[in-house]
């Protein structure tokens, strides 16, 4: 089973994979580092980080639909209970800051914001390894 | 002057106290809120699957991973009602959290056995960058930091009693 999709996984057509996961992970650590500035600033959640993470969703998103499409062409992650929990939670998270901080228009709304971006990249790490076989 | 002094000093300090104090369901406490929102979903969704997956492996480490889940859950829904009654359960799971973090940790290094799969707690939570260790003792702290809240909420929006306004007796309400 594992050597299976070990020759899938090795002929390069990895979805979670290359830029379609550097992009979100950068996004996210930019505006988690934008969030903390506003933090130590004492600065509520502004308008850049509420569209950080619009672009932030935006990329999610764009990274689901590739990993459907490739479900569809007959891919299958190596653990699809957690790829599809992680991959839920992964396009929740950037909604959840959003609606966070929009109740807390106060400096703890930028770490709530920062707190989240920082969490998403390690759900983002997760989810590639339940795809690949690098957890083991 | 004698009898200024003590008139004076107690009002000032009653006024800017209720702005400056904060509510247990705002500013850093919703802070704390955010992060045990994610640990409810990270542990419920962990639990869930063990649990629907390969539930006879580890029925107890899995039956546990579940316990937590609902306490993170439970935790974060007091913290966010903050009433008397949500401050007492986020009190109580704080106070859980903390026994199980450092029970289970304990447990797991002295008999490993127990434990043939991860919990959130295995380790003293080392496996969530020991932040399931860290969150009881802020939850705790919060809880103290904020134990006038009861004081200002009942002051802003003072509870509907139950006697009819007609009928004094017993204390008076606050």
């Amino acid at each position: 089973m594992t050597e299976a999709s070990a020759t899938t996984s090795a002929a390069g057509d990895l979805p979670v994979d290359g830029l379609l996961a550097a992009v979100p992970i950068a996004l996210s650590l930019l505006v988690a580092g934008w969030a903390l500035v506003a933090t130590l600033r004492h600065r509520a959640p502004d308008r850049a980080q509420f569209a950080g993470l619009a672009v932030l969703e935006a990329a999610l998103l764009v990274l689901t639909v590739v990993t459907l499409i490739a479900l569809g062409g007959g891919q299958r992650p190596d653990e699809p209970g957690s790829f599809f929990g992680y991959l839920a939670t992964l396009v929740c998270l950037p909604p959840l800051a959003w609606v966070l901080a929009r109740m807390e228009p106060t400096r703890w709304g930028s770490a709530i914001v920062c707190t989240i971006c920082l969490v998403t990249p390690v759900v983002l790490v997760r989810l590639q390894q339940t795809w690949t076989v690098l957890g083991g | 002057m004698a009898d200024r002094q003590p008139t004076e000093r107690p009002q000032p300090a009653d006024r800017t106290r209720p702005a400056d104090r904060t509510r247990t369901n705002s500013g850093p406490g919703r802070l704390l809120i955010a992060v045990y929102l994610l640990f409810a979903i990270a542990a419920t969704s962990r639990a869930g699957l063990q649990i629907a997956t390969r539930f006879e492996a580890a029925p107890m480490a899995y039956l546990l991973s579940a316990f937590a889940a609902a306490v993170y859950i439970v935790a974060a829904v007091g913290l966010g009602r903050a009433g008397r009654t949500g401050r007492l359960i986020a009190l109580a799971c704080c106070t859980v959290e903390l026994v199980g973090v450092v029970g289970v940790g304990a447990v797991s290094q002295a008999r490993p056995e127990l434990f043939p799969d991860e919990t959130v707690w295995s380790g003293f939570g080392s496996g969530y960058g020991y932040i399931p260790l860290v969150l009881p003792v802020l939850g705790l702290l919060w809880l103290w930091r904020t134990r006038h809240d009861l004081d200002l909420a009942a002051a802003s929006r003072p509870r509907p009693s139950r006697v009819a306004p007609d009928q004094s007796f017993g204390p008076p309400a606050t």
